[in-house]
């Protein structure tokens, strides 16, 4: 029987005059991935910035495991269980790969010898094993994509928030991820991910939630959302969905 | 436990040294290199494994000799307790100005500024304040016992200052191989990502401050107990925030070594220049400089560093 | 204490030497807007030219206010060859290297100066160096006054360099945006070097300027940075108009400080606002968000 893991309720953000997330809100199923997808601009970052604490909210409440967590700090949510990758990745330059995965299994390990072992598995689990050695800064796009995914699972999140984890990544990468972030579903992690590359959203997510000019505008599975005409025009333009179906009809 | 015998080693060899030579020359050499050398991982705490870069710790330095001198002054305190409260003091300026600078999130160039402000503040207070002397200065009474923290040669004050330094050497050992280090150098190098993955940023920095504070602290009081006379110039002058900067860039920043081996070229570079060209006022520093920006543009990872890449 | 005739003159010649102080403090917040770092060795190179200007006098009997013509494009080239030559190589880019090596500068020159010069305080005695002209319940000292018109003349040209010429142009599209600038063609090395130039350049003016009423010593720049700071950072750094009024500002309040607590005092009012102003509105009055 699961329930909510997390739930964002009304939540908006001004910017001056621009208001970037109108009212938005979405939940994630305990244990499921939930998909948060939308054209460029529509606020996505914006909304993972406000859930783990790295923006405040103008208005809306995010609540986790059932409590209200609007307006923590970073470390306190991290500390809750809440994970996330950053979109542009944010490595340890001048450490090594093991020393910055270390860095988060430092969370649940006080001692230096269990935290170096907890980040050897970790990195085992995303596949860097061979890289362990190495400096974050010598690592390749792919690379660092997956010490980000490394560092975010170290803490021993119960809530991972994927940004674009797989944006910058060729089609054979991409299809080396995703049976990495299925196994970590498999353990039982709830998963949000913000994602462009559809094809990994339709294999992966088991719902999907479409965010536009800062609104949410469709939720449902990933074979729904692929046909509703209000996505479509969402990222294609208005009467775009009409176009398709008239065009489709002329074959 | 490599690096623990290499500092055995190190601290061992150092303290032969007065058994094998009378020479105050050598010993006073010694003494103020090492003094140097401690102000100097002090300042590496903070700066090299926390990478926030402080232009004023003069200002713990200063506070902690005042503090042990005045207090053995002016009410007859004794200068081993003056030492402990000394180390206080400078160690509580440093957590009340971290707190206040960090709180305010001021980062790099405006945390230089701000330690240097601070530093300045208490320096032209110094310099006009009845209680320290303002431009006379303060004397503090020669009281040559050891329970007075005063000693009749050289020989007892160096095995002090190895001692302090062996101490600070363990300290950035320790922080190496621990929890709190591993954090201070992940807030060092991407802040964000650090609070992504659970630290308390500011907890953490603040911490750094404060124990790099009284590390330079204990500093101070050791100068105030081995010259016996201090005035604003020198508790709370340029020279010390700079050679305290100085030492562990050229040593190599952020390492356990680095303060102790920049502090011997610093001392070295000193008297040799001393001997070349003479004693006058403003050389010595010139050299510095020229020193700083070379290592900085050449070899910024200092002597530790191009040891490391031979290796 | 509070009376007019007391309180007057101590706000205008706070005016005039605010408008002094502005002018270091613009050279400074001219360098972080486009170069983007603390030119930890301003006070140095104030100080340079406090010397040049007084070597000019007492050599060659050149008046301050002529030395100024010569010494400006000198200074200009000097700061345009420390950027271009010193600072920018040896910084590999980094932040923290470019506070390093402007303090590595800001040692070095001030300590030659020490070695050259020892530690004398030396001043000029020009004729109208106590020359007053009266203004209300004022008398203005003649070498501030001019001063304060030298300063306005020399903003007034600056902004016109910056709006209408090709350079000044170059110079704020770096401000903005370098990688946009750099790929529209605008060698930005260049640009910064001239930038480090001209802040050199208004050092060399104040120099000039200051040079009939204050005294040189070899750490005299330094009284006048960490005002310049104070200014900068309470103005907003990168902002023209903000290190105006913040000298103004700052002039008047030392000015005032200095008539009700006497001078030490003064100063540390000056560094107390700045700490507070770091602390609390480090974007300043004009600052962008930093």
């Amino acid at each position: 029987m699961s329930g909510e893991m997390l739930r964002v309720e009304n939540v908006s953000r001004r910017f001056g005059g621009l208001l970037a997330l109108d009212q938005a809100a979405f939940f994630a199923e305990q244990g499921h991935i939930t998909a948060l997808i939308g054209p460029n601009g529509a606020g996505k970052t914006t909304l993972f910035a406000i859930i783990t604490g790295f923006l405040s909210a103008t208005a809306g409440h995010v609540f986790f495991e059932g409590a209200d967590i609007t307006g923590l700090a970073p470390h306190l949510l991290a500390r809750r269980g809440i994970a996330r990758t950053f979109q542009i990745t944010q490595p340890f330059a001048g450490l090594t790969v093991a020393e910055n995965i270390a860095v988060g299994s430092y969370l649940h390990h006080a001692r230096r010898a269990d935290a170096l072992a907890a980040a050897e598995k970790v990195a085992h689990e995303v596949g860097l094993d061979a890289m362990l050695g190495r400096l974050a800064s010598d690592l390749t796009v792919a690379g660092r994509k997956r010490l980000e995914l490394a560092r975010a699972l170290a803490i021993e999140p119960k809530l991972l928030l994927l940004d674009e984890v797989l944006a910058g990544l060729n089609p054979s990468e991409v299809r080396d991820m995703v049976p990495v972030i299925q196994a970590i579903r498999a353990r039982g992690i709830t998963i949000v991910m913000i994602e462009h590359v559809m094809q990994a959203v339709m294999s992966l997510a088991e719902q999907v939630f479409v965010l536009a000019e800062g609104r949410i505008i469709a939720m449902g599975p990933p074979d729904a959302i692929a046909a509703d005409a209000r996505v479509i025009e969402a990222y294609l333009g208005h009467g775009a969905a009409a176009r398709m179906r008239g065009s489709a009809a002329n074959g | 436990m490599k690096r623990l015998g290499i500092i055995a080693l190190v601290v061992a060899l150092l303290a032969c040294v007065p058994l094998v030579t009378n020479s105050n020359v050598v010993l006073n050499f010694l003494v103020v290199a090492l003094l140097i050398a401690l102000v100097g991982q002090g300042w590496n705490v903070l700066g090299g494994y926390g990478g926030q870069y402080s232009f004023g710790h003069a200002a713990f330095f200063g506070t902690a000799a005042y503090t042990t001198g005045i207090l053995q002054l002016h009410y007859g305190l004794n200068g081993w307790v003056g030492l402990v409260i000394g180390i206080a003091a400078g160690a509580l300026v440093g957590a009340v100005t971290g707190a206040l600078s960090f709180r305010s999130g001021l980062r790099g160039s405006y945390f230089a500024l701000v330690t240097l402000a601070f530093a300045e503040v208490l320096r032209i207070i110094a310099s006009v304040a009845p209680i320290t002397g303002a431009g006379v200065g303060t004397l503090i009474k020669l009281d040559l016992r050891p329970e007075a923290f005063q000693f009749q040669s050289r020989a007892p004050f160096y095995w002090i200052i190895l001692g302090f330094v062996a101490v600070s050497l363990l300290i950035a050992q320790r922080l190496e191989a621990s929890r709190f280090g591993a954090y201070l150098v992940a807030v060092r190098e991407n802040e964000d990502a650090a609070r992504a993955a659970g630290i308390d940023v500011f907890r953490i920095k603040l911490a750094a401050m404060t124990l790099s504070a009284a590390i330079t602290a204990a500093g101070g009081c050791f100068y105030a107990q081995y010259f016996l006379f201090l005035d604003a110039g020198i508790a709370y002058g340029p020279w010390i925030s700079v050679d305290a900067l100085l030492a562990p860039i050229i040593g190599g920043i952020g390492t356990v070594f680095g303060p102790l081996l920049g502090a011997l070229v610093v001392k070295t570079l000193g008297e040799v220049t001393k001997h070349l060209i003479g004693d006058a006022p403003g050389l010595d520093l010139v050299i510095f400089g020229c020193v700083l920006i070379l290592v900085v543009a050449f070899a910024p990872r200092g002597i530790a560093g191009l040891l490391r890449r031979r290796i | 204490m509070l009376s007019p005739v007391l309180l007057i003159p101590a706000v205008l010649n706070g005016v005039l030497t605010g408008a002094v102080y502005a002018l270091v403090a613009l050279g400074l917040t001219l360098i972080y807007g486009v170069l983007h770092i603390i030119n930890f060795a301003h006070g140095a190179l104030l100080t340079v030219a406090m010397f040049a200007a007084f070597f000019a006098y007492k050599l060659f009997g050149l008046d301050p206010y002529l030395a100024a013509v010569g010494l400006t494009p000198i200074f200009f080239c000097l700061g345009y060859a420390l950027q271009r030559f010193v600072i920018g190589p040896a910084a590999h880019g980094e932040d923290r290297n470019i506070l390093l090596i402007t303090l590595g500068l800001a040692v070095v020159i001030e300590n030659a100066l020490l070695y050259a010069f020892r530690a004398d305080t030396r001043t000029v005695n020009l004729p109208y160096g106590f020359s007053t002209i009266e203004v209300g319940p004022a008398f203005l000292s003649v070498p501030r006054v001019i001063g304060f018109c030298v300063v306005i003349a020399v903003t007034a040209a600056l902004y016109l360099l910056m709006r209408f010429t090709d350079t000044g142009k170059a110079i704020r599209a770096v401000a903005k945006e370098k990688l946009g600038a750099e790929l529209s063609g605008i060698d930005v090395a260049h640009i910064y070097a001239v930038t480090f130039g001209l802040g050199t350049a208004c050092l060399a003016v104040a120099a000039c300027l200051l040079l009939p009423t204050y005294y040189v010593n070899p750490h005299a720049g330094n009284a006048f940075v960490l005002i310049a700071f104070t200014i900068v950072v309470l103005g907003g750094m990168g902002s023209v108009a903000g290190a105006l009024v913040g000298g103004l500002i700052i002039g008047v309040v030392e000015s005032l400080c200095g008539l009700f607590l006497g001078e030490s005092l003064g100063q540390i009012g000056i560094f107390v606002i700045f700490i507070l102003v770091l602390l609390f509105r480090p974007t300043g009055l004009f600052g962008e968000r930093a």
